[in-house]
């Protein structure tokens, strides 16, 4: 084994244990923001891995869209939220003893399934390393657009729904939303936004003398 | 420099004509949509109706073309691609017609429900002719997604976020479930496509047997779910009785149809060698399913809700046609779902057209009497229930038919009995509601209002169950030889 190896493994079984336990600090964490921000440490380490699979551009693509764009606003959104968390702790305990056995026997299904002696080293070659001048991106875009392009629509039009979907769920009705119209706006004169009223002089009323007292 | 160091050919556009059809039109749906008043949206409400029309033509022209594979294998089109995808343009087309009333009066936006429709309908097109993982995948996405949308539309209603929500998180762990199946058949088999796992499985050492039963399990679990089949049919009854009458029409039929497109292409194209452990597993589903849907239905007072665990009921005894993994039970099951999109159809169609007179209708109580407020709607609605309940000369009673045989041709006679005895079970509610429309005292007296085009289409709805029950023989003729 050479110090490269050594090197890799260490890598590996660090970001490893750094995601199993940024998920479950992700669940158990009590504030929210504390929650999302182990999400976002969650996902650096997957980057970790990524990279040492030598998928270098989707793990970049992780960082910046994950860590940077949908984290950034989830964290916004979570900070304006006022979460009482307190009824939902009530029900965990009341809910946990069934989780443990579901995810106990999920956990036992999962590691036999992808045990060494169905993907292990002697079914599977180990991977060979790219040459230096291998490009991640220039082969992701060679397929990207031609042997996938079917799956790449879709997934554009998958983003037109959501777009949709969100603007028309968030939009208030026509009467309640606020227009800036610049046009028209610049084009305001002072008649339109002020009236000058004539009004007769007054005579001065004072206050009565019972609203004085009850004062 | 070479660009594109592997090139591939052009894909086959004409076998996706539909979908590209159907996409660009829902675009120019959008777009005019924003542009013309609100006192007009007949323009758009029309624009749609005629692109279904349009994509509908498309599909009956492209029937007889023979099967071929396009975008690099990605795409599939067949008969049963192609048998599916015009019930379910034509189920849409109802909907939007039966719909249009109800959302005027909702005061619902009209543009947006007519473009999430559609665009849930091109997911529902991508996914019955998928011949990968991905595009399967997505199109179930695109398929969920709108739905979720429309569901929540209804911005003022607490039930209807809750509805939403449900549905939301239900379809995100489904969807997650499935996945994971999927990757650990992408892991054992290297491939995504559905011709070449299904070689690979089949030529597979024993040594990898337990992983692919594993994955089996998740994919079965994730196409169950989808479909509301018991044990994982707690969502359905509650999007039901939450969201607005017109999308409980748009979930109820159409997606249906959908989700045996998926089973057809997850476990009948992609793991026919596992069809034993496939069956198995869609025996216990089925047998849940039907005891279920049929028993809880009885004890309900909300229309809605009991058309729900009836749709349980339903899937159940489609899954009864799928798990004969013969050629004759696939067309069986075909055959059954369409006829089922048709019932479902015209059954929540009432409560949409009921509800136009102002009041939302739920109850079974509000049916009271329908038979002298609106003698003709009361028969086609008994027509429909009868069907459902498999009663004869209607197409429910050959649809049930075919099933049974299908399941007596593989030896399962036992199972066979059991669904006809619930059958009969699942009968008495049908009637029930019969009951109430016939020999009942109204207590809202006025006649019903609704559009002249809105009673043509229950017309016509109504009495396909009847034609279809009569001469069966070309729709059944159409499902068996699609396999």
């Amino acid at each position: 084994m050479t110090i490269n190896m050594i090197l890799e493994q260490i890598v590996f079984y660090a970001a490893a244990v750094t995601i199993v336990f940024a998920g479950i600090m992700v669940i158990g964490s009590r504030n929210p923001v504390r929650g999302a921000l182990f999400l976002v440490l969650a996902f650096v380490a997957s980057a970790i891995l990524w990279i040492l699979l030598e998928a270098e551009f989707l793990a970049l693509a992780l960082i910046f869209v994950y860590v940077g764009a949908v984290m950034t606003l989830f964290l916004f959104v979570v900070m304006m939220l006022d979460i009482n968390l307190e009824p939902m702790k009530t029900r965990f305990v009341r809910y946990l003893p069934l989780g443990l056995l579901v995810m106990a026997l999920v956990l036992v299904l999962v590691i036999f399934a992808v045990a060494p002696q169905h993907f292990g080293t002697a079914k599977y070659a180990v991977p060979q390393h790219a040459s230096a001048s291998y490009s991640n991106v220039k082969e992701l875009g060679s397929v990207l657009y031609t042997t996938y392009m079917y799956p790449f629509e879709l997934a554009s039009v998958l983003l037109l729904v959501a777009i949709i979907a969100a603007i028309s769920l968030a939009l208030p009705s026509s009467r309640k939303r606020r227009l800036q119209r610049p046009g028209e706006q610049v084009q305001v004169k002072r008649e339109d936004r002020l009236r000058m009223v004539k009004m007769q002089a007054e005579k001065k009323i004072l206050p009565s003398r019972k609203w004085l007292k009850k004062r | 420099m070479v660009f594109f160091p592997n090139p591939i050919p052009v894909p086959q556009l004409s076998l996706v004509l539909p979908e590209i059809v159907l996409l660009a039109l829902t675009c120019v749906v959008l777009l005019t949509d924003l542009f013309i008043p609100a006192r007009s949206k007949i323009i758009s409400y029309l624009l749609v109706q005629a692109s279904l029309i349009a994509v509908a033509v498309i599909l009956i022209l492209q029937f007889h073309w023979p099967t071929t594979y396009t975008f690099s294998d990605m795409f599939v089109f067949d008969k049963i691609g192609s048998l599916m995808k015009i019930f379910m343009v034509g189920v849409v087309f109802f909907v939007f017609l039966y719909s249009r009333g109800y959302l005027r009066q909702t005061r619902l936006p009209q543009g947006e429900m007519y473009v999430l429709g559609m665009l849930s309908l091109l997911g529902m097109m991508v996914l019955v002719s998928a011949n990968n993982f991905i595009p399967l995948y997505l199109g179930l996405e695109l398929l969920s997604l709108p739905m979720t949308a429309m569901v929540a539309m209804n911005r003022g209603s607490g039930i209807a976020a809750e509805a939403a929500i449900k549905l939301f998180v239900m379809s995100a762990l489904a969807s997650a479930i499935l996945l994971y199946g999927l990757s650990l058949l992408y892991g054992t088999t290297k491939s995504l496509d559905i011709n070449q796992v299904a070689q690979a499985v089949a030529t597979m050492p024993n040594s990898q047997y337990p992983v692919v039963i594993l994955s089996l399990v998740f994919v079965v679990i994730g196409f169950a779910f989808k479909i509301g089949a018991v044990p994982f049919h707690m969502w359905v009854p509650d999007i039901y009785a939450g969201s607005p009458n017109s999308v409980v029409l748009f979930v109820s039929a159409a997606p249906k149809i959908a989700g045996l497109g998926m089973a057809i292409r997850l476990l009948v194209q992609a793991l026919p060698s596992m069809n034993i452990e496939w069956q198995a597993l869609l025996i216990v589903i089925a047998i849940l399913s039907i005891a279920l849907g049929n028993l809880v239905a009885i004890a309900q007072r909300s229309f809605k809700r009991m058309l729900a665990y009836s749709s349980i009921a339903h899937m159940g005894y489609m899954l009864l046609g799928l798990l004969a993994a013969n050629p004759t039970g696939y067309g069986a099951a075909l055959f059954y779902i369409l006829v089922y999109s048709i019932m479902a159809l015209g059954s929540f169609a009432v409560i949409v057209l009921m509800s136009n007179s102002g009041i939302e209708i739920e109850n079974i109580s509000d049916l009271q009497g329908l038979n002298s407020r609106d003698p003709w709607l009361a028969f086609l609605l008994m027509m429909l229930l009868f069907s459902m309940a498999g009663i004869p000369p209607l197409a429910g009673f050959f649809a049930k038919i075919g099933v049974l045989e299908a399941l007596i041709g593989v030896h399962l006679v036992w199972l066979a009995a059991y669904a006809l005895i619930f059958a009969i079970v699942g009968s008495y509610y049908y009637i029930r509601v019969v009951k109430v429309m016939y020999f009942e005292e109204p207590k809202i007296t006025d006649p019903i209002q609704y559009s002249m085009e809105a009673r043509l289409a229950m017309s016509v709805n109504g009495l396909a169950v009847l034609v279809l029950g009569i001469f069966p023989g070309v729709l059944f003729t159409l499902c068996q030889r699609a396999f």
